[in-house]
Parts: structure tokens; sequence; C-alpha cells
């Protein structure tokens, strides 16, 4: 596994996510006990809920969503559902959710919990993907300790779904909780909850989670101390690609894109910025100062997608990297939609040629118009992801479209990935 | 009318009515998914598949009456749905019930096709390729017209299409599985020239 | 207003839908439906709801939209 460093004690403010012990009798006497209900139910509910709404929380798993939105919408499914604990990490830069685990999984456990009391959830299901035994043989440690301390007022079990791309989809996750198999379900209408069986599913990344506990014991106005107005809090990044020390940060949102860049010590000056994973958007270096937050990075046409920022050197080819990204995607499909299946892997292959020079006359007006074709079309937002990257690499990398498209591509492309992949993939 | 006129109405109308169900049949197994022929105009032959299925039908209905009320052979209502217990020519009689029961099956659930599962409907449609075997023995083992020249070669024409058109449906569905495991196969694998772990060469930037 | 819904992970690219409404429905180049975004004209709604009805496949449904987008 990528190596990751400790969070940076850089983070300002009292508000953090890492830095606090990891067994539980650390983090109780650190942080104090989990603010859950003990007499009052329903004050506590009305309490709780306006704390999440203050602080304005947005969901850490990229989709941004507000938190408090998702808790109402959950509420109103009804009692008996459950809390799952989306730890799938898909994306293969990121770890901040393996190492959220590692080190603060009572954080992320706790919660889990507060959101049960919110919602009569009768279980919490934490999903960490097969293979990953480090991260799973934590968590299993932190639930047996609150299982010991009597610390988990509702069931906590942990389950270890398929290592796929969309395996971490909520809806895929949903369905592969009740039924084994691990396929999003389309839904077109926004603001249906998800279900397992007839009882409602609320689904959230870890981070996300962890920032509900820290909010519930600081208020909001600790959360809101960091960031923005309208993107507050902090967020845990990892920075991979051409730098010294590669690893998980915590930054306020807001922070310029450069700067959480060179936390990681860029090798050589970047070429470019790939912010939000594989399904996220390349930023080009006039750019750079752009604020990490929603709408900031929606204004330049990025997203701000899953807390990632990859740092592509000076001696790398852009296209060819995203090239290799688009076949990666195309490859985790979960095959169910026609534009998707066969879409991805039509731009992928469109993208290596450009990549290589081998450009036909029809090669650009045939991408754009995939491109155009396969964005929306499938049941879930992975082939959006890859249409946004693709499309984000053709306007940062324009002067580089226009030397390959001439057929002298820049030689940089063979050189070996500066992007992670994962093993499986790799030694194919 | 006569016994006689029955008679010739059953023979007539069960000719008919195999030769719509073999027509029938062609329409059906001959449709394709990802309109593979882009002009073909594949909603019309769903049509036809359905309208000459009614048409069908209608001449199955015409073969049933007409031999029930015909009284110079005793079949009686219920033989003509429980196989096999028909007085007169109990096997083959059977063989037709059976075939009937089947076609019974299949054009209810498609008349019902909207309210049920789509997996229950499409279980029970597949019936047809029982249920038109079965209808043929039925033709050439009753007997009556099967060894006129016209009707061997009628059902030998019937016999071929079907063969052939099951060929084609067969070919495919096996070419559709392969597009879609070879579309996954190349997805799935980075092509070897993208050099992920640096079996390409250490290029420099060329002019 | 009307609106036609494709289910992606249902279709099948019979593409009897688009035969039908070509007013409203393209096929991609791997046979899969694209549904311009504007709302069905009230002339083209009962072969809407036929071509809903007669997907092999289920795989569209009209939806009322109300309003403008």
């Amino acid at each position: 596994m990528h190596s990751v460093s400790e969070a940076s004690a850089q983070t300002t403010g009292r508000y953090r996510l890492l830095g606090h012990p990891t067994d539980l009798a650390g983090h109780v006497a650190t942080l104090g006990p989990a603010p859950l209900p003990s007499g009052n139910a329903r004050g506590w509910h009305e309490a709780f809920v306006s704390v999440l709404e203050a602080s304005g929380l947005a969901g850490r798993g990229g989709a941004g969503f507000p938190s408090a939105i998702k808790l109402a919408v959950a509420h109103a499914a009804g009692k008996g559902g459950t809390i799952v604990v989306n730890a799938m990490e898909g994306e293969p830069a990121s770890d901040k959710d393996k190492l959220l685990l590692i080190r603060s999984p009572h954080l992320v456990l706790d919660g889990a919990q507060l959101l049960a009391a919110a919602t009569s959830a009768r279980r919490v299901m934490v999903c960490v993907p097969e293979g990953r035994e480090q991260v799973a043989a934590a968590v299993s440690l932190a639930m047996a300790e609150r299982a010991a301390a009597g610390c988990a007022p509702v069931e906590e079990v942990l389950v270890r779904p398929p290592d796929r791309f969309v395996a971490g989809e909520e809806s895929a996750l949903a369905r592969w909780i009740e039924s084994g198999q691990s396929l999003p379900s389309f839904r077109p209408d926004k603001g249906t909850p998800l279900r397992i069986g007839r009882k409602g599913a609320l689904v959230h990344n870890a981070e996300t989670l962890a920032h509900v506990a820290m909010i519930a014991r600081t208020g909001p106005d600790a959360f809101r101390a960091h960031g923005l107005v309208e993107d507050p809090g902090t967020s845990l990044v990892t920075i991979s690609g051409a730098v010294e020390h590669p690893g998980v940060v915590e930054i306020d949102r807001g922070t310029p894109l450069i700067d959480i860049a060179n936390r990681a010590t860029p090798t050589g000056v970047p070429q470019a910025l790939l912010v939000g994973g594989y399904g996220g958007s390349w930023v080009d270096p006039v750019h750079f100062t752009t604020p990490y937050a929603s709408l900031s990075l929606r204004a330049i046409g990025a997203t701000a997608g899953v807390g990632i920022v990859i740092v592509l050197g000076p001696d790398a080819c852009g296209l060819m990297e995203s090239a290799r990204i688009a076949h990666y995607m195309a490859g985790q499909s979960a095959g169910q939609c026609g534009p998707c299946v066969y879409g991805l892997p039509a731009i992928a292959d469109d993208m290596t040629r450009l990549a290589r020079g081998h450009v036909d006359a029809g090669l650009m007006a045939r991408l754009e118009r995939r491109l155009r074709e396969v964005h929306g079309r499938g049941a879930c937002r992975h082939p959006d992801g890859a249409v946004n990257l693709v499309r984000s690499a053709l306007s940062v990398f324009a002067a580089d479209v226009a030397t390959h498209a001439h057929g002298t591509p820049c030689g940089w492309g063979s050189r070996t990935s500066q992007l992670r992949f994962p093993p499986a993939w790799r030694a194919a | 009318m006569s016994s006689t006129d029955l008679w010739y109405a059953t023979r007539a109308s069960g000719l008919m009515a195999l030769i719509l169900l073999t027509l029938t049949m062609v329409l059906g197994m001959t449709t394709t998914t990802r309109a593979r022929a882009r002009n073909w105009p594949g909603f019309a032959q769903q049509e036809m598949h359905r309208r000459i299925s009614m048409i069908a039908v209608v001449f199955l209905g015409i073969h049933v009456v007409t031999s029930v009320l015909d009284t110079f052979v005793n079949i009686s209502w219920a033989a003509v749905v429980i196989p096999f217990t028909s007085s007169y020519g109990t096997f083959w009689v059977g063989v037709g019930a059976i075939a009937l029961d089947l076609m019974i099956a299949v054009f209810v659930t498609s008349l019902l096709r909207a309210r049920m599962r789509p997996g229950t409907w499409r279980a029970v449609h597949w019936l047809a390729y029982l249920c038109w075997p079965v209808a043929l023995a039925h033709t050439f083992g009753m007997g009556t017209d099967s060894r006129e020249g016209w009707v061997i070669v009628l059902g030998i024409v019937c016999v071929a299409s079907v063969a052939a058109a099951l060929a084609w449906r067969l070919r495919e569905v096996s070419r559709q599985t392969s597009a879609r495991t070879a579309h996954a196969a190349v997805a799935g694998v980075p092509p070897k020239h993208l050099a992920l772990t640096g079996q390409g060469r250490r290029g420099s930037r060329r002019a | 207003m009307m609106r036609i819904l494709i289910d992606p992970v249902a279709c099948d690219a019979y593409g009897y839908c688009a035969e039908l409404l070509p007013e409203a429905i393209t096929l991609d180049e791997w046979g899969y439906p694209i549904v311009d975004g504007k709302p069905l004209p009230r002339e083209l709604v009962d072969t809407a709801r036929r071509a809903a009805r007669d997907c092999p496949r289920r795989a569209i449904t009209l939806r009322e939209r109300k309003g403008g987008r």
C-alpha cells in the first residue's frame, strides 16, 4: 500500500480529525464521550439537527451534499434503518478514509452512532473493501473496545464489499448489503431515501461522520471557524503525484490549491493539478490559486469531488496520463448501461490515439461527440466523472492537443506513469 | 354445416394455424438488440409478430371448435385442453391439447404483459419454443393429410424456416455476448503501450 | 409538460422507441437512445405512451414535469 504520512500539525485551531488518541480510553479522555441522547429524546433530536444545520457540513465523499438535508430525508424513511459507513474509497489516489479509520476510528463510529440515534436506526454497518486488512483490523479492534465498554448503543458491524470503484457508490453499497450484488441503481427521483429491504439506509462517507462527531461535541462555531462561509470546515486531502512527501493533510476548505500541493513538496514546477481524483478535473496553472471549495472550483469548470490533489510534474504527458485514467475508468464500469460500457472504452481509445499522435482526421470531432453523448446517460455518475476528466484534459492540455493532433506527440507519454493505479490493474 | 364441411374446416384451419405460428416464431426469433441492422424497422417487426400470432389464434380457435362440433368423431371440449382424454385419436389429439395449453399460456401472459414481472413473462413466453414443435408433431401425427405431397413440402418449409431462424438467433446471442466481453476485457486491462510500470522506453522531448 | 425517462440499466438497445419517436429520440453509435431534453409536444404523447408500453425491457416511463426545465 502506498505510504501515508501523519497529518501535519499545522492544522490551525482546535478543530481537527487527526492527531487524537486512537484507543477508546484516550479518545474519550481527550474529546469526551459522544453526546448521545440520554433522556429527552425529542429535545436531543431537535438540538442535534439544529447543530448540524448550523454547521453547514457537506458530505466529504465526493457529492458534497448538505448533511442536514440528507439526515432529514433518511429520518422520513422511518425507524429501524441502517447507518452505512462508506469507507470504500474507490479512488486509487485517495488514502484519507483509510488513515482516518486507522488513526481515529472512534470519531467515525461516534458519528455513526449519533446519526443512528437521530434516525432511530437499528444498526451501523462499516464497509471496508476486501483486501484492506490493516483498515479492517483497526475497525474490528475499535468495535470490540466499544462493545466491551458499552459505547455502542446501536449494533456495529464490519462488512467487506468487493474492491471496485463503483462498489462505493451509495446505491450500489445499499444493494450489495441487501442482495450481494454490487450494482448502482437508477434513481431518477432525487430525494427518495435509499432502502435496504423495506427499511431506510443513510450512507455517509467515513470522513463526514468524523465531522459529525466533532461538530456534535464542539458545536457548529468551531467548525465554521475554519473554511469559508459557503463551504465551511476542514477537509482531509490526499496529495500524490510528482511530490516528495505524498500523504494525507488536513486543510481548511478554501485553501488555495497550490498551497495544498506545496504541503507535499512538488519535485518540479507542476504542469497541472488533478483535483477530485480520476472522476475529477485537471486544473491549469493559471487557476492554481483557486480556493479548494465547491463553488470556487465549479466557477473554473472543476469539481471538488473527493479530497484528492495530484501533482503532474513538468516531465509528464498530461494527455497520456489522462488516457490511462480513461482506460481505468472504463474498466471500472459496473457494466449495466450501454453508454458507459461502450462509450468509456471508445473515449479511452480516442484519448490513447491522441496521446500517441496517431490521429485520424475525424478523431477530435468524434471524441467531442462521444463526450457529449455519454455524459448523463448512465444510471450513476461514474461515466460523468470520466467524461469530465477527459474534457478538462482537452481544455487544460489544449496546447498539447494541438501538437499531438498534428502527429507530433511530446514523447513524455512513454515514461512511467506518475499516477497510482491498483496493483491488479498494473499487473495486467 | 355438414360433418364433412366441419372436417374440411378443421383440416384447413389447422394447417393455416401451423403456417401462421411458424411465421410468428420466425418473426419473434429474428429480433435484434443494439439496432444491429440500423435501418431495420424492429418495432414494426414486433407488431407483425403480435398481429400474426393473433390471426394464428383465430385459426386455432376455428380448428378446435370445428373439431369438437364435428359429430363424426368424438372429441369433447374437455379433451381439447386435457391431454390424452379424447376417445378419438387419444394420443395425437392429446399432443394437440398440449400444444393448445402452451399456446394459451403464452397468449394470455402476453395480453397481461404489463402487469407481470418481466422475468415471469419471459419464462412463459419461451414455452413457445416447446409449443411449436409439439404443434408440428400433432399436425403430422394426426395423419389426415400428412401423406399429401404439398403438405409434406409445407412441413419441410416450416421446419427449415424455424431452424434457420434459430441458427441465426443463436449466432446473434453469442455475437453480442462476445462483443460485451471483448469490450470489458479491453477496458479492464491497460494497453501495453500505456507504460504504466515503465516498460516503455524513457523518451526525451522530441522536436 | 411530459418528458420521456429512460432507465439505462433496463435498456438493451432494441431501438423501437427511436423508431416510433424519431422527433424526440435518436440512437447513439451503439444503438442506445438519446432523449432530447425538450418537453414532448402534445401530438406525440400517444405515440410516446405506446413506445413506453411496448418497450421489450420496459425501460421507458413518462413523467410529468411541472414548469420550465
